[in-house]
C-alpha cells in the first residue's frame, strides 16, 4: 500500500551470494527469534536482505506520508467550515509528524534522513501511488480520509506486529492517529450524503475516481508480488496484498451502502460461498503506469517538493551557518 | 455607537486578525524549507484559525442576529472585514513569513496579555487560552528572525529587507481609534499606545540579537482594522477562503 513499490522487482537485484558457515548460523538463529516472536532490535544481527528490505519499505511509508500532505494541503485554504479547516490542518500535521517519526525508524537502520530525502526528490525513490491523483472537489477530501486512511489502516494494524522493533512501535502510534483519520473523513462524507444534490453528486463522483486507485494501494495481485513470501517468513508482512484488499471490500461496502453510495464496479456481489464480496479486476494496466511515474499528478507532486526544498535551500543553509557561529562562540566563551 | 456594537466590532477585529493571518499560513502547506518547520507552520496556522473560532463565535453572540463563526467568516465582503493591515500581506519568501508572524505574534503576546485582565470575562477567556500559544509562536519566529539575521550573508539580506517591508505596517497596531478608545475607557480593552514600550523592547532586543537594523518609524497606513483602507490582497484572501460558501450558499458541510 504505501510501500507497493516493494513489490517491483528492483533493477540488477541479484541473486544471493552464497553464504559462510558463519552467517549461516547467525542466519538461523536469527529466523528462530522471528519465528518465537521475539522483536529485532536496531543493535541485533541482521541479514543484509532484511535490513534492505525494511528500508525501503519504511522510507517509502515515510515518503508516502510526506507527498501525501499535497493532494489534502490542496484543499486548506479552502475548506467550507473553519472546523473543517481546523481539522484538515490537523490530519496534515499528523501525516508531517507520521513521516519525521517513520524517517526517524529508518535511521536506526543506518541511513540518514537526508539520505533518504535526497532519493525521493531524485525520483528514485517510491511512494504509494494513491498521492498521484489530483483532489478535484471538497469531497475528495472526506474520500481520502475515510478510504486512504482506511486502506492505510488495513495496512498497518498488522505492521504492529511487524518483527523489526522501531516500526513497530511507530506503527502502534501511527495506527491510533490514521483511525482519527478515518473516522473524520467518513463524517465529511456522511455530511455531503445527507446535503444537497450537488453535494452529494460531488460525493459519488469523488469516489468514482478514488476506488480503483485506492484498491491498487494494498500492491499488485500476490501472483505478481515479489517480496510477499520473503517478507512473510520475516514477518515484516502477516498478510498477502490480495487478503488485504479483500479485507478492506469486505468492511467498505457496507460502508458506502450507508453513504447511499453507489461502487464503481459492476462485478461487486456478496458471496454467501466464500462469506466476502467478489470484485472486479482492478486495472493494473494503470497501476503499473502510475507507479512508474505516468499518473496524473506524478510530476507535479515531485515537482512540488523539489521546488519547496530548493527554495527553502538558503534557510537551511542560514541554519546551519547560525548553529555554527554559536557553537564557535559558546567555546570561546568557554575557553 | 451602543457599547455593544462597538464591543462586536472590537472582537470581530481580533477574530479577523487571527482568521487572516491563519489563512495566510494556509496557503505555506507543502512549501515549507524543512520537514519540522511544515509541522511547524501546519500548528501555528491551526492555532490562528482556533482563536479564530474562538472571537468569531463570540462576535456573532454579541451581534445577536443569528451569526455563527462560518457565517462571520464565510459571508463577509472586503468591506466587512476589520483586519489589520499585517495579517493581510503576502508570505514572501520565508524571511517575510517568519517576520511578519514575529512582529504580529510579539503585538498579539502584549494584547492578550493584556485581555486576560479585560473586564469582559469571555474575551479574558479566550485570551488565556490564546496567550499560550502566542508565546509559542514569538518564540518559534523570533529564533528564526535571529538565526536568518545572524546566519549567511544572503539571509542576512533577506530578513533585513522582510522587517523593511513589514515595518511600515507595526503602526497601524498601535494606533488607536474611536473603538480601541472606547474599549479602554470601559476597561474591556488595552490603551494601544501603553503597550507599546514592551513590544518595542521585544522586538528591538531579537533584531539586535539577529545583528538587524531597526527600521525608522515614518509614515505607516492604517485602514485595516477599521476597514477604511484594505489592500488589494484582502478581496484574493476572501475568494480562496470563502469559494465554497459562495459557490453554494446556505449548505452544510
Ligand atoms: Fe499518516
Ligand atoms: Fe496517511
Ligand atoms: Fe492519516
Amino acid at each position: 500500500m504505501y510501500t507497493q513499490g516493494l513489490d517491483l522487482v528492483p533493477k540488477g537485484e541479484k541473486p544471493e551470494a552464497p553464504k559462510s558457515e558463519e552467517e549461516a548460523r547467525l542466519e538461523a538463529a536469527f529466523q528462530r527469534k522471528i519465528d518465537e516472536e521475539i522483536r529485532i532490535e536496531p543493535t541485533d544481527w541482521m541479514p543484509e536482505g532484511y535490513r534492505r528490505t525494511l528500508i525501503r519499505q519504511i522510507s517509502q511509508h515515510a515518503h508516502s506520508e510526506i507527498v501525501g500532505m499535497l493532494p489534502e494541503g490542496n484543499w486548506v485554504t479552502r475548506a467550507p467550515t473553519l472546523r473543517r479547516k481546523a481539522i484538515l490542518l490537523a490530519k496534515i500535521q499528523d501525516e508531517a509528524g507520521h513521516g519525521l517519526y517513520l524517517y526517524s525508524a529508518c535511521e536506526t537502520l543506518g541511513v540518514t534522513r537526508e539520505e533518504l530525502y535526497e532519493q525521493l526528490l531524485a525520483g528514485k525513490a517510491k511512494y504509494s501511488s494513491i498521492f498521484n491523483y489530483p483532489t478535484l472537489t471538497w469531497a475528495d477530501i472526506g474520500i481520502i480520509g475515510w478510504l486512504v486512511d482506511g486502506a492505510a489502516i488495513m495496512n498497518q494494524v498488522p505492521l504492529q506486529r511487524c518483527s523489526y522493533g522501531p516500526y513497530a512501535r511507530a506503527m502502534i502510534r501511527i495506527c491510533k492517529e490514521e483511525s482519527f483519520h478515518q473516522r473524520q473523513g467518513y463524517e465529511l462524507c456522511l455530511a455531503l450524503a445527507e446535503g444537497s444534490p450537488e453535494q452529494r453528486r460531488m460525493l459519488q463522483d469523488a469516489l468514482n475516481r478514488w476506488w480503483w486507485p485506492v484498491l491498487m494501494m494494498f500492491g499488485p495481485p500476490d501472483k505478481d508480488s515479489w517480496h510477499t513470501a520473503q517478507s512473510m517468513k520475516w514477518k515484516i508482512k502477516r498478510f498477502t496484498n490480495d487478503e488485504l484488499r479483500q479485507k478492506f471490500v469486505d468492511a467498505v461496502v457496507p460502508q458506502a451502502e450507508r453513504l447511499g453510495l453507489k461502487i464503481p464496479d459492476p462485478h461487486l456481489k456478496w458471496n454467501p460461498e466464500r462469506g466476502h464480496y467478489d470484485f472486479g479486476e482492478v486495472p493494473w494496466d494503470e497501476f503499473w503506469r502510475v507507479i512508474k511515474g505516468d499518473g496524473p499528478c506524478n510530476r507535479q507532486r515531485m515537482e512540488q517538493r523539489r521546488r519547496a526544498w530548493e527554495e527553502g535551500r538558503w534557510v537551511r543553509e542560514a541554519a546551519l551557518a547560525y548553529a555554527e557561529k554559536r557553537r564557535r562562540r559558546q567555546q570561546s566563551e568557554a575557553a | 455607537m451602543e457599547t455593544r456594537e462597538v464591543l462586536f466590532e472590537y472582537v470581530l477585529r481580533l477574530g479577523d486578525n487571527a482568521l487572516i493571518l491563519g489563512q495566510r499560513l494556509c496557503e505555506l502547506l507543502g512549501w515549507a524549507p524543512e520537514l519540522e518547520e511544515e509541522m511547524a507552520l501546519a500548528n501555528i496556522a491551526l492555532d490562528y484559525i482556533g482563536q479564530a473560532r474562538m472571537f468569531l463565535s463570540y462576535a456573532g453572540e454579541i451581534e445577536g442576529k443569528g451569526r455563527d463563526e462560518d457565517q462571520l467568516a464565510y459571508t463577509r465582503d472586503v468591506l466587512d472585514f476589520r483586519c489589520a493591515l499585517m495579517v493581510q500581506q503576502p508570505n514572501g519568501d520565508f524571511a517575510h513569513t517568519m517576520a511578519r508572524l514575529f512582529l504580529m505574534s510579539a503585538f498579539n503576546e502584549q494584547l492578550y496579555g493584556w485581555l486576560v485582565r479585560s473586564k469582559d470575562q469571555r474575551l479574558a477567556e479566550i485570551a488565556e487560552k490564546a496567550l499560550k500559544e502566542v508565546r509559542y509562536h514569538v518564540r518559534h519566529s523570533g529564533e528564526w528572525v535571529i538565526r536568518l539575521g545572524d546566519g549567511t550573508e544572503e539571509s542576512h539580506r533577506r530578513m533585513q529587507r522582510a522587517i523593511e517591508d513589514l515595518w511600515l505596517y507595526t503602526g497601524e497596531l498601535f494606533t488607536p481609534d474611536e473603538v480601541d478608545q472606547a474599549m479602554a475607557a470601559e476597561g474591556i480593552g488595552p490603551d494601544l499606545a501603553a503597550l507599546k514600550p514592551a513590544w518595542q523592547q521585544k522586538v528591538e532586543a531579537v533584531l539586535r540579537e539577529a545583528t538587524l537594523e531597526r527600521p525608522a518609524d515614518g509614515w505607516m497606513p492604517t485602514g485595516g482594522k477599521d476597514g477604511r483602507m484594505h489592500s488589494e490582497h484582502l478581496g484574493h484572501i476572501l475568494s480562496e477562503l470563502q469559494f465554497l460558501q459562495r459557490a453554494y450558499p446556505g449548505l452544510r458541510w
